[in-house]
């Protein structure tokens, strides 16, 4: 039991890595991986966001949204998937709301240090992205949240990455019109293709 | 007249979206692999871009500040699950390969970006247009990709055989790099250099 929900984390950080393996979340992690210090404070957020939203997701998906969902209320017969994006959103952007009234309120020096990029990810897209692939893959609650924070973790870890690498490249020579973005993206492709050195790996 | 063609001009390649301003990447990588769902994914951002530019633009006087950024996630939602049902109902076999990026469009920069940037301070008319250009010049950059990721990847285009691969007895390799969602990277990175060192500006590059 246990080896099932270890894997799972495994396979969510190094072999799905929201970043790098399915390119979510990619605005913010172009955006935000020019100096390590900053990637760390949101790579820590997206960890806390992503573990949290993702259980409270699935109860909302299993209870309230998928055909027949609704049973325990007495209507069997009402499917209500097509409201999921919408529901899914509203949970992000409330989740994320709440935990900075929260740090606000207890944790002050960490709500400083998130600064802006708390809001930020109401739409970084590995939040709704992991949301929905729980859906897709049907993963019951315990899973869902060794999901959450495993995909969280492979988030941060490929930024962080990144970062280091962008701060180290600041003495290198590129050439003019590929200086900033251009050498990012081509950066972020090596990274992509070293990450999947993972993908023959079976767990 | 000249300058509402100017607004749908602009965003095609001097203001791309993708190139220049930097937004709404993650589809951009990960639906390309084949021209048909790049044609899909171009097709349903540009349709979704185009009215929430114009919706949050007629209702703009009335947002209250402080919530605008739930009122125009709101609309954008609705016009995204509206977008998945049509592509649901149409296109079953492609919804299927697009998954959850469809969905995504929602989280998609280049919407918020827009809005933000241009739909609340402008009337809809203009909006609409500019939501036209921006989502056309997306297209294109996705287009550009899918073109050459499907025809070096596989040697075919839109499905149909184009170079003949060497399994079937012609002379063409496919390069299989090219159906990895690594080689987005490189061919985005490649046209951004191209463009940026064609229509270079100022602070570009930081």
């Amino acid at each position: 039991m246990l080896e099932h929900y270890l894997s799972l984390f495994i396979k969510s950080v190094f072999i799905e890595n929201m970043a790098l393996a399915f390119f979510l979340g990619m605005c913010t992690f172009l955006a935000v991986s020019k100096k390590v210090e900053t990637a760390v404070g949101l790579g820590i957020a997206v960890v806390v966001v992503q573990t949290i939203t993702m259980p409270v997701n699935n109860l909302l998906y299993r209870y309230v949204l998928r055909e027949g969902a609704l049973s325990w209320i007495g209507l069997p017969g009402v499917d209500l998937s097509f409201l999921g994006l919408i529901c899914y959103i509203g949970v992000i952007a409330a989740m994320v709301q709440i935990l900075e009234m929260a740090l606000d309120k207890f944790v002050p020096k960490l709500y400083y240090a998130l600064g802006i990029f708390l809001p930020l990810i109401t739409v970084n897209c590995a939040i709704l992205g992991g949301s929905l692939l729980m859906v897709e893959r049907n993963y019951n609650f315990p899973e869902s949240i060794v999901f959450g924070f495993g995909s969280g973790t492979g988030f941060a870890l490929a930024i962080i990455a990144l970062a280091g690498i962008r701060e180290k490249m600041k003495y290198s020579n590129v050439p003019k019109g590929l200086r900033g973005l251009g050498i990012t993206f081509i950066t972020a492709g090596l990274m992509a293709i070293a990450f999947m050195l993972f993908s023959g790996i079976r767990l | 007249m000249s300058k509402l063609m100017k607004i749908v001009k602009t965003p095609i390649i001097l203001e791309n979206p993708i190139v220049f301003q930097v937004l709404g990447i993650c589809s951009a990588l990960a639906v390309t692999s084949k021209l048909e769902t790049s044609i899909v994914m171009a097709l349903a951002v540009t349709f979704v871009l185009t009215f929430s530019n114009l919706t949050i633009s007629l209702i703009r006087k009335h947002i209250p500040g402080s919530i605008r950024i739930i009122v125009e996630m709101t609309i954008i939602a609705s016009l995204v699950i509206i977008a998945d049902q049509i592509i649901k109902a149409f296109a079953y076999n492609i919804s299927r390969q697009l998954s959850v990026y469809v969905g995504l469009i929602i989280t998609n920069c280049i919407l918020m970006g827009r809005a933000e940037a241009f739909a609340l301070h402008n009337p809809p008319l203009d909006s609409l247009l500019d939501g036209l250009g921006n989502g056309l010049g997306y297209s294109l950059v996705l287009l550009i990709v899918g073109f050459f990721r499907e025809l070096i990847g596989s040697g075919e285009l839109l499905g149909m055989q184009v170079l003949p691969v060497n399994t079937e007895g012609g002379w063409y390799y496919p390069n299989g790099l090219f159906l990895l969602p690594a080689s987005a990277f490189f061919l985005i990175g490649i046209l951004i250099w191209v463009l940026r060192a064609l229509w270079p500006k100022p602070g570009q590059e930081d």
